[in-house]
Protein backbone atom coordinates (compact mmCIF):
# COMPACT_ATOMS: atom_id res chain seq x y z
CA UNK A 1 0.00 0.00 0.00
CA UNK A 2 1.59 3.19 -1.10
CA UNK A 3 0.81 6.46 0.58
CA UNK A 4 0.13 9.55 -1.45
CA UNK A 5 2.80 12.21 -1.25
CA UNK A 6 0.67 15.33 -0.88
CA UNK A 7 3.64 17.62 -1.16
CA UNK A 8 5.04 16.19 -4.38
CA UNK A 9 3.75 19.13 -6.43
CA UNK A 10 4.61 21.72 -3.79
CA UNK A 11 8.06 22.04 -5.32
CA UNK A 12 8.38 24.20 -8.44
CA UNK A 13 10.62 21.58 -10.11
CA UNK A 14 7.96 18.88 -10.13
CA UNK A 15 5.04 21.28 -10.56
CA UNK A 16 6.41 23.12 -13.57
CA UNK A 17 6.24 20.27 -16.17
CA UNK A 18 2.60 19.51 -15.28
CA UNK A 19 1.44 23.07 -15.74
CA UNK A 20 1.96 23.28 -19.48
CA UNK A 21 -0.64 20.67 -20.42
CA UNK A 22 -3.00 21.74 -17.63
CA UNK A 23 -2.88 25.35 -18.77
CA UNK A 24 -3.49 24.35 -22.38
CA UNK A 25 -6.37 22.02 -21.45
CA UNK A 26 -8.12 24.61 -19.32
CA UNK A 27 -7.51 27.26 -21.97
CA UNK A 28 -9.26 25.15 -24.63
CA UNK A 29 -12.10 24.38 -22.20
CA UNK A 30 -12.48 28.09 -21.45
CA UNK A 31 -12.71 28.93 -25.16
CA UNK A 32 -15.32 26.19 -25.79
CA UNK A 33 -17.43 27.16 -22.78
CA UNK A 34 -17.22 30.87 -23.63
CA UNK A 35 -18.33 30.15 -27.21
CA UNK A 36 -21.28 28.01 -26.07
CA UNK A 37 -22.17 30.48 -23.31
CA UNK A 38 -22.11 33.48 -25.63
CA UNK A 39 -24.16 31.59 -28.23
CA UNK A 40 -26.75 30.69 -25.57
CA UNK A 41 -26.70 34.17 -24.06
CA UNK A 42 -26.62 36.36 -27.15
CA UNK A 43 -28.61 34.27 -29.66
CA UNK A 44 -30.72 31.58 -27.98
CA UNK A 45 -31.87 33.47 -24.88
CA UNK A 46 -35.01 35.57 -25.50
CA UNK A 47 -35.20 39.34 -25.18
CA UNK A 48 -36.13 40.46 -21.69
CA UNK A 49 -39.64 41.86 -21.32
CA UNK A 50 -38.57 44.82 -19.14
CA UNK A 51 -34.97 45.50 -20.09
CA UNK A 52 -34.85 44.59 -23.76
CA UNK A 53 -31.45 43.55 -25.06
CA UNK A 54 -29.46 45.46 -22.46
CA UNK A 55 -29.82 42.72 -19.88
CA UNK A 56 -27.51 40.45 -21.94
CA UNK A 57 -24.49 42.09 -20.32
CA UNK A 58 -25.40 39.93 -17.32
CA UNK A 59 -23.65 36.99 -19.00
CA UNK A 60 -20.34 38.79 -18.60
CA UNK A 61 -21.13 40.84 -15.53
CA UNK A 62 -22.29 38.16 -13.10
CA UNK A 63 -19.51 35.61 -13.78
CA UNK A 64 -16.94 38.42 -13.49
CA UNK A 65 -18.41 39.57 -10.17
CA UNK A 66 -18.41 36.00 -8.84
CA UNK A 67 -14.82 35.44 -9.88
CA UNK A 68 -13.68 38.76 -8.41
CA UNK A 69 -14.69 37.67 -4.91
CA UNK A 70 -13.83 33.99 -5.30
CA UNK A 71 -10.30 34.74 -6.51
CA UNK A 72 -9.63 36.96 -3.50
CA UNK A 73 -10.62 34.10 -1.19
CA UNK A 74 -8.43 31.62 -3.09
CA UNK A 75 -5.55 34.11 -3.08
CA UNK A 76 -5.86 34.56 0.68
CA UNK A 77 -5.99 30.78 1.05
CA UNK A 78 -2.69 30.36 -0.83
CA UNK A 79 -1.26 33.27 1.18
CA UNK A 80 -2.19 31.50 4.42
CA UNK A 81 -0.58 28.25 3.22
CA UNK A 82 2.55 30.12 2.18
CA UNK A 83 2.85 31.77 5.60
CA UNK A 84 2.04 28.65 7.60
CA UNK A 85 4.17 26.15 5.69
CA UNK A 86 6.69 28.63 4.28
CA UNK A 87 5.97 27.15 0.84
CA UNK A 88 7.22 29.39 -1.93
CA UNK A 89 5.06 27.84 -4.66
CA UNK A 90 1.94 28.78 -2.66
CA UNK A 91 3.16 32.36 -2.53
CA UNK A 92 3.74 32.26 -6.28
CA UNK A 93 0.15 31.06 -6.77
CA UNK A 94 -1.16 33.95 -4.68
CA UNK A 95 1.00 36.34 -6.69
CA UNK A 96 -0.29 34.88 -9.98
CA UNK A 97 -3.94 35.13 -8.94
CA UNK A 98 -3.95 38.83 -8.04
CA UNK A 99 -3.88 40.39 -11.55
CA UNK A 100 -6.68 38.11 -12.78
CA UNK A 101 -8.75 38.93 -9.71
CA UNK A 102 -8.21 42.64 -10.27
CA UNK A 103 -9.11 42.20 -13.95
CA UNK A 104 -12.43 40.49 -13.13
CA UNK A 105 -13.20 43.16 -10.53
CA UNK A 106 -12.59 45.87 -13.11
CA UNK A 107 -14.73 44.01 -15.68
CA UNK A 108 -17.54 43.65 -13.14
CA UNK A 109 -17.37 47.38 -12.39
CA UNK A 110 -17.27 48.49 -16.02
CA UNK A 111 -20.03 46.14 -17.19
CA UNK A 112 -22.11 47.03 -14.14
CA UNK A 113 -21.74 50.69 -14.95
CA UNK A 114 -22.62 50.13 -18.63
CA UNK A 115 -25.64 48.10 -17.56
CA UNK A 116 -26.63 50.74 -15.03
CA UNK A 117 -27.04 53.36 -17.75
CA UNK A 118 -30.04 51.70 -19.51
CA UNK A 119 -31.38 49.95 -16.39
CA UNK A 120 -31.14 52.73 -13.79
CA UNK A 121 -30.48 55.74 -16.01
CA UNK A 122 -27.05 56.38 -14.53
CA UNK A 123 -23.55 55.02 -15.00
CA UNK A 124 -22.76 55.01 -11.32
CA UNK A 125 -25.11 54.58 -8.40
CA UNK A 126 -23.71 54.23 -4.89
CA UNK A 127 -25.24 50.81 -4.81
CA UNK A 128 -23.90 48.55 -2.06
CA UNK A 129 -22.57 45.95 -4.47
CA UNK A 130 -20.89 48.46 -6.76
CA UNK A 131 -19.33 50.26 -3.82
CA UNK A 132 -17.99 47.10 -2.21
CA UNK A 133 -16.73 45.90 -5.59
CA UNK A 134 -14.83 49.19 -5.94
CA UNK A 135 -13.26 48.69 -2.51
CA UNK A 136 -12.37 45.13 -3.51
CA UNK A 137 -10.54 46.57 -6.51
CA UNK A 138 -8.59 48.85 -4.14
CA UNK A 139 -7.67 45.83 -2.03
CA UNK A 140 -6.34 43.98 -5.09
CA UNK A 141 -4.40 47.05 -6.25
CA UNK A 142 -2.96 47.53 -2.76
CA UNK A 143 -1.84 43.90 -2.68
CA UNK A 144 -0.15 44.21 -6.08
CA UNK A 145 1.41 47.58 -5.21
CA UNK A 146 2.88 46.18 -1.98
CA UNK A 147 4.40 43.24 -3.88
CA UNK A 148 5.85 45.62 -6.46
CA UNK A 149 7.35 47.89 -3.83
CA UNK A 150 9.37 45.13 -2.13
CA UNK A 151 12.51 44.07 -3.98
CA UNK A 152 13.28 40.89 -2.06
CA UNK A 153 10.79 38.27 -3.36
CA UNK A 154 10.72 36.32 -0.09
CA UNK A 155 9.85 39.41 1.91
CA UNK A 156 7.30 40.37 -0.75
CA UNK A 157 5.73 36.89 -0.43
CA UNK A 158 5.31 37.12 3.31
CA UNK A 159 4.34 40.78 3.57
CA UNK A 160 1.70 40.48 0.85
CA UNK A 161 0.43 37.28 2.47
CA UNK A 162 -0.17 39.16 5.74
CA UNK A 163 -1.96 41.89 3.78
CA UNK A 164 -4.14 39.37 1.92
CA UNK A 165 -5.14 37.75 5.21
CA UNK A 166 -5.94 41.09 6.85
CA UNK A 167 -7.96 41.93 3.74
CA UNK A 168 -9.92 38.69 3.69
CA UNK A 169 -10.88 39.09 7.35
CA UNK A 170 -12.02 42.64 6.65
CA UNK A 171 -13.85 41.91 3.41
CA UNK A 172 -17.10 40.63 5.00
CA UNK A 173 -17.04 43.54 7.47
CA UNK A 174 -16.57 46.03 4.64
CA UNK A 175 -19.37 44.39 2.65
CA UNK A 176 -21.70 44.38 5.64
CA UNK A 177 -20.96 48.01 6.48
CA UNK A 178 -21.48 49.14 2.88
CA UNK A 179 -24.82 47.31 2.65
CA UNK A 180 -25.87 48.89 5.94
CA UNK A 181 -24.69 52.33 4.84
CA UNK A 182 -26.53 51.95 1.54
CA UNK A 183 -29.86 50.99 3.08
CA UNK A 184 -29.49 53.94 5.44
CA UNK A 185 -28.80 56.49 2.74
CA UNK A 186 -31.12 55.53 -0.05
CA UNK A 187 -34.32 53.58 -0.20
CA UNK A 188 -34.84 50.47 -2.25
CA UNK A 189 -35.30 52.58 -5.38
CA UNK A 190 -32.35 50.89 -7.04
CA UNK A 191 -32.34 47.14 -6.99
CA UNK A 192 -30.15 44.70 -8.82
CA UNK A 193 -32.66 41.89 -8.61
CA UNK A 194 -34.36 43.09 -11.77
CA UNK A 195 -35.72 39.81 -13.05
CA UNK A 196 -37.74 38.07 -10.32
CA UNK A 197 -37.95 34.83 -12.24
CA UNK A 198 -35.04 34.19 -14.52
CA UNK A 199 -35.74 32.01 -17.52
CA UNK A 200 -33.98 28.64 -17.42
CA UNK A 201 -32.08 29.35 -20.63
CA UNK A 202 -30.70 32.59 -19.18
CA UNK A 203 -29.56 30.80 -16.05
CA UNK A 204 -27.95 28.07 -18.15
CA UNK A 205 -26.08 30.63 -20.26
CA UNK A 206 -24.87 32.38 -17.13
CA UNK A 207 -23.63 29.16 -15.54
CA UNK A 208 -21.80 28.15 -18.72
CA UNK A 209 -20.16 31.57 -18.79
CA UNK A 210 -19.23 31.18 -15.13
CA UNK A 211 -17.47 27.90 -15.97
CA UNK A 212 -15.71 29.63 -18.85
CA UNK A 213 -14.49 32.29 -16.40
CA UNK A 214 -13.25 29.57 -14.02
CA UNK A 215 -11.35 27.71 -16.71
CA UNK A 216 -9.92 30.95 -18.08
CA UNK A 217 -8.71 31.86 -14.60
CA UNK A 218 -7.06 28.47 -14.09
CA UNK A 219 -5.39 28.57 -17.51
CA UNK A 220 -4.12 32.13 -17.12
CA UNK A 221 -2.95 31.68 -13.54
CA UNK A 222 -1.04 28.51 -14.42
CA UNK A 223 0.59 30.28 -17.34
CA UNK A 224 1.48 33.21 -15.13
CA UNK A 225 2.83 30.97 -12.40
CA UNK A 226 5.05 29.28 -15.03
CA UNK A 227 6.55 32.64 -15.85
CA UNK A 228 6.99 33.48 -12.16
CA UNK A 229 8.69 30.13 -11.50
CA UNK A 230 11.09 30.61 -14.40
CA UNK A 231 11.88 34.14 -13.29
CA UNK A 232 12.40 33.37 -9.63
CA UNK A 233 14.16 30.03 -10.03
CA UNK A 234 16.39 31.28 -12.83
CA UNK A 235 19.52 30.30 -10.92
CA UNK A 236 18.38 26.67 -10.60
CA UNK A 237 20.03 24.13 -12.89
CA UNK A 238 16.75 22.72 -14.21
CA UNK A 239 15.65 26.14 -15.43
CA UNK A 240 18.76 26.59 -17.55
CA UNK A 241 18.26 23.06 -18.90
CA UNK A 242 14.67 23.97 -19.75
CA UNK A 243 15.79 27.17 -21.41
CA UNK A 244 18.42 25.27 -23.41
CA UNK A 245 15.85 22.69 -24.55
CA UNK A 246 13.37 25.38 -25.53
CA UNK A 247 15.92 27.23 -27.62
CA UNK B 1 11.10 29.64 20.53
CA UNK B 2 9.89 29.05 24.05
CA UNK B 3 12.85 26.82 24.75
CA UNK B 4 15.08 29.82 24.19
CA UNK B 5 13.03 31.96 26.55
CA UNK B 6 12.81 30.03 29.80
CA UNK B 7 12.03 33.12 31.86
CA UNK B 8 9.78 35.04 29.49
CA UNK B 9 8.31 38.01 31.35
CA UNK B 10 4.57 38.51 31.07
CA UNK B 11 2.68 40.40 28.42
CA UNK B 12 1.43 43.23 30.63
CA UNK B 13 4.86 44.45 31.79
CA UNK B 14 5.78 44.50 28.08
CA UNK B 15 2.78 46.65 27.21
CA UNK B 16 3.55 49.00 30.12
CA UNK B 17 7.23 49.28 29.22
CA UNK B 18 6.60 50.06 25.55
CA UNK B 19 3.81 52.49 26.46
CA UNK B 20 6.04 54.39 28.87
CA UNK B 21 8.95 54.50 26.44
CA UNK B 22 6.93 55.68 23.43
CA UNK B 23 4.99 58.26 25.44
CA UNK B 24 8.25 59.69 26.73
CA UNK B 25 9.67 59.83 23.21
CA UNK B 26 6.52 61.42 21.81
CA UNK B 27 6.31 64.05 24.54
CA UNK B 28 9.90 65.07 23.84
CA UNK B 29 9.00 66.09 20.29
CA UNK B 30 5.83 68.04 20.91
CA UNK B 31 6.11 69.94 17.63
CA UNK B 32 5.46 66.72 15.71
CA UNK B 33 2.25 66.11 17.66
CA UNK B 34 1.07 69.64 16.90
CA UNK B 35 1.63 69.18 13.18
CA UNK B 36 -0.86 66.32 12.97
CA UNK B 37 -3.53 68.30 14.84
CA UNK B 38 -2.92 71.34 12.65
CA UNK B 39 -3.30 69.13 9.59
CA UNK B 40 -6.69 67.98 10.89
CA UNK B 41 -7.70 71.57 11.56
CA UNK B 42 -6.65 72.76 8.10
CA UNK B 43 -8.28 69.93 6.15
CA UNK B 44 -11.56 70.53 7.98
CA UNK B 45 -11.28 74.27 7.32
CA UNK B 46 -10.80 73.69 3.59
CA UNK B 47 -14.23 72.08 3.15
CA UNK B 48 -16.42 75.15 3.78
CA UNK B 49 -14.07 77.07 1.46
CA UNK B 50 -14.70 74.46 -1.23
CA UNK B 51 -18.40 73.77 -0.87
CA UNK B 52 -19.75 77.07 0.48
CA UNK B 53 -21.10 78.15 3.84
CA UNK B 54 -24.79 77.25 3.55
CA UNK B 55 -25.57 76.26 7.19
CA UNK B 56 -27.91 73.33 6.43
CA UNK B 57 -25.46 71.86 3.95
CA UNK B 58 -22.56 72.28 6.34
CA UNK B 59 -24.52 70.55 9.07
CA UNK B 60 -25.27 67.66 6.70
CA UNK B 61 -21.65 67.42 5.54
CA UNK B 62 -20.10 67.95 8.99
CA UNK B 63 -19.96 64.38 10.36
CA UNK B 64 -18.54 62.96 7.13
CA UNK B 65 -15.99 65.76 6.71
CA UNK B 66 -14.78 65.51 10.30
CA UNK B 67 -14.45 61.74 10.04
CA UNK B 68 -12.67 61.77 6.68
CA UNK B 69 -10.27 64.41 8.00
CA UNK B 70 -9.67 62.27 11.10
CA UNK B 71 -8.89 59.29 8.84
CA UNK B 72 -6.39 61.34 6.84
CA UNK B 73 -4.79 62.79 9.98
CA UNK B 74 -4.46 59.30 11.44
CA UNK B 75 -2.87 58.13 8.18
CA UNK B 76 -0.44 61.03 8.23
CA UNK B 77 0.83 60.08 11.68
CA UNK B 78 1.23 56.35 10.98
CA UNK B 79 4.71 56.22 9.39
CA UNK B 80 6.11 57.72 12.60
CA UNK B 81 4.97 54.70 14.57
CA UNK B 82 7.85 52.40 13.62
CA UNK B 83 10.00 54.32 11.14
CA UNK B 84 12.51 55.93 13.50
CA UNK B 85 12.84 52.74 15.59
CA UNK B 86 13.42 50.84 12.37
CA UNK B 87 16.05 53.18 10.98
CA UNK B 88 18.13 53.42 14.19
CA UNK B 89 17.91 49.70 14.96
CA UNK B 90 15.83 49.94 18.16
CA UNK B 91 13.04 47.95 16.52
CA UNK B 92 15.44 45.04 16.12
CA UNK B 93 16.33 45.24 19.81
CA UNK B 94 12.62 45.39 20.68
CA UNK B 95 11.97 42.28 18.59
CA UNK B 96 14.87 40.49 20.32
CA UNK B 97 13.72 41.36 23.83
CA UNK B 98 12.25 38.57 25.98
CA UNK B 99 8.87 40.30 26.18
CA UNK B 100 6.30 38.95 23.70
CA UNK B 101 6.53 41.15 20.58
CA UNK B 102 2.73 41.60 20.19
CA UNK B 103 2.63 42.98 23.75
CA UNK B 104 5.41 45.50 23.09
CA UNK B 105 3.74 46.53 19.86
CA UNK B 106 0.38 46.92 21.63
CA UNK B 107 2.08 49.33 24.03
CA UNK B 108 3.58 51.26 21.14
CA UNK B 109 0.23 51.47 19.36
CA UNK B 110 -1.49 52.59 22.57
CA UNK B 111 1.11 55.33 23.05
CA UNK B 112 0.66 56.33 19.41
CA UNK B 113 -3.10 56.57 19.83
CA UNK B 114 -2.80 58.56 23.08
CA UNK B 115 -0.62 61.11 21.32
CA UNK B 116 -2.50 61.26 17.97
CA UNK B 117 -6.04 59.83 18.03
CA UNK B 118 -7.07 60.97 21.49
CA UNK B 119 -6.08 64.66 21.09
CA UNK B 120 -7.83 64.66 17.74
CA UNK B 121 -11.04 63.37 19.32
CA UNK B 122 -10.82 65.97 22.06
CA UNK B 123 -10.28 68.75 19.53
CA UNK B 124 -13.15 67.67 17.28
CA UNK B 125 -16.14 69.30 19.08
CA UNK B 126 -14.49 72.64 18.47
CA UNK B 127 -14.38 71.90 14.75
CA UNK B 128 -17.92 70.54 14.98
CA UNK B 129 -19.01 74.00 16.06
CA UNK B 130 -17.78 75.38 12.74
CA UNK B 131 -20.14 72.97 11.00
CA UNK B 132 -23.05 73.89 13.24
CA UNK B 133 -23.18 70.60 15.15
CA UNK B 134 -25.35 70.72 18.26
CA UNK B 135 -24.10 69.70 21.69
CA UNK B 136 -25.38 66.12 21.61
CA UNK B 137 -24.12 65.63 18.04
CA UNK B 138 -20.68 66.83 19.10
CA UNK B 139 -20.92 64.35 21.96
CA UNK B 140 -21.65 61.52 19.51
CA UNK B 141 -18.73 62.70 17.37
CA UNK B 142 -16.28 62.60 20.29
CA UNK B 143 -17.57 59.25 21.53
CA UNK B 144 -17.35 57.80 18.02
CA UNK B 145 -13.84 59.13 17.51
CA UNK B 146 -12.73 57.83 20.90
CA UNK B 147 -14.06 54.37 19.96
CA UNK B 148 -13.01 54.48 16.31
CA UNK B 149 -9.56 56.09 16.22
CA UNK B 150 -7.89 53.31 18.29
CA UNK B 151 -9.10 50.86 15.62
CA UNK B 152 -7.61 53.14 12.97
CA UNK B 153 -4.28 53.12 14.85
CA UNK B 154 -4.36 49.33 15.24
CA UNK B 155 -5.20 48.60 11.58
CA UNK B 156 -2.84 51.31 10.41
CA UNK B 157 0.00 49.86 12.47
CA UNK B 158 -0.20 46.66 10.40
CA UNK B 159 0.15 48.72 7.23
CA UNK B 160 2.97 50.78 8.73
CA UNK B 161 4.85 47.60 9.64
CA UNK B 162 4.30 46.07 6.18
CA UNK B 163 5.70 49.15 4.42
CA UNK B 164 8.70 49.62 6.74
CA UNK B 165 11.78 50.78 4.86
CA UNK B 166 10.09 50.85 1.45
CA UNK B 167 10.57 53.68 -1.01
CA UNK B 168 7.38 55.73 -1.40
CA UNK B 169 6.03 53.98 1.68
CA UNK B 170 3.64 56.82 2.51
CA UNK B 171 1.51 56.69 -0.63
CA UNK B 172 1.59 52.90 -0.57
CA UNK B 173 0.43 52.94 3.05
CA UNK B 174 -2.60 55.02 2.05
CA UNK B 175 -3.51 52.53 -0.68
CA UNK B 176 -3.19 49.58 1.71
CA UNK B 177 -4.97 51.03 4.70
CA UNK B 178 -7.71 53.40 3.54
CA UNK B 179 -9.94 50.62 2.11
CA UNK B 180 -9.76 48.89 5.50
CA UNK B 181 -10.88 52.10 7.21
CA UNK B 182 -14.21 52.09 5.33
CA UNK B 183 -16.34 50.39 8.03
CA UNK B 184 -15.05 52.73 10.76
CA UNK B 185 -15.82 55.77 8.61
CA UNK B 186 -19.32 54.51 7.82
CA UNK B 187 -20.33 53.73 11.38
CA UNK B 188 -18.53 56.69 12.91
CA UNK B 189 -20.21 59.21 10.64
CA UNK B 190 -23.54 57.35 10.90
CA UNK B 191 -23.47 57.65 14.70
CA UNK B 192 -23.40 61.45 14.41
CA UNK B 193 -26.03 61.34 11.66
CA UNK B 194 -28.36 59.19 13.78
CA UNK B 195 -27.99 61.56 16.71
CA UNK B 196 -28.75 64.46 14.38
CA UNK B 197 -31.94 62.68 13.26
CA UNK B 198 -32.94 62.27 16.90
CA UNK B 199 -32.34 58.51 17.03
CA UNK B 200 -30.24 56.54 19.48
CA UNK B 201 -26.82 55.70 18.08
CA UNK B 202 -26.30 52.67 20.33
CA UNK B 203 -26.10 50.29 17.35
CA UNK B 204 -23.35 52.28 15.65
CA UNK B 205 -21.37 52.57 18.88
CA UNK B 206 -21.72 48.82 19.45
CA UNK B 207 -20.31 48.09 15.99
CA UNK B 208 -17.42 50.51 16.56
CA UNK B 209 -16.71 48.87 19.92
CA UNK B 210 -16.86 45.41 18.35
CA UNK B 211 -14.40 46.48 15.64
CA UNK B 212 -12.13 47.87 18.36
CA UNK B 213 -12.20 44.65 20.38
CA UNK B 214 -11.57 42.50 17.31
CA UNK B 215 -8.62 44.64 16.22
CA UNK B 216 -7.19 44.76 19.77
CA UNK B 217 -6.98 40.98 19.58
CA UNK B 218 -5.93 40.53 15.96
CA UNK B 219 -3.92 43.58 14.92
CA UNK B 220 -0.95 43.27 17.35
CA UNK B 221 -0.36 39.69 16.19
CA UNK B 222 -0.54 40.61 12.49
CA UNK B 223 1.64 43.64 13.24
CA UNK B 224 4.26 41.55 15.08
CA UNK B 225 4.38 39.16 12.10
CA UNK B 226 4.81 42.09 9.75
CA UNK B 227 7.59 43.61 11.89
CA UNK B 228 9.47 40.29 11.93
CA UNK B 229 9.11 40.07 8.13
CA UNK B 230 10.50 43.60 7.76
CA UNK B 231 13.45 42.82 10.05
CA UNK B 232 14.42 39.59 8.30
Amino acid sequence: MTSINWFRYASPVSFFPVTRRLARGFGVAAAVFAAVGLWLGLIVAPTDAQQGEAYRIIFIHVPAAWMSMFIYAVMAGWAAVSLALNARLSAMMAQALAPTGALFTAIALVTGSLWGRPAWGTYWAWDARMTSELILLFLYLGYMALRQAIDDPRRADRASAVLALVGVVNLPIIYFSVVWWNTLHQGASVSLTAAPTMAAIMLAAMLVMAFAAWFYTIAVVLTRVRAIILEREKRAAWVSEFAEAAR
Amino acid sequence: MSALEPTSPGAWPGVAWALRRDLKLALRSKAELGVQLLFYLIVVTLFPLGVGVEPTMLRALGPGVLWVAALLASLLALPRLFASDFSDGSLEQIALSPYPLPALISGQILAHWLTTGAPLAVLSPLLGLQFGLEGHEAGALVAGLLLGTPTLSLLGAVGAALTLGLARGGALLALLILPLYVPILIFGAAAVGATHAGMAAAGEFSVLAAALLASVVGAPIACATAVRIALD
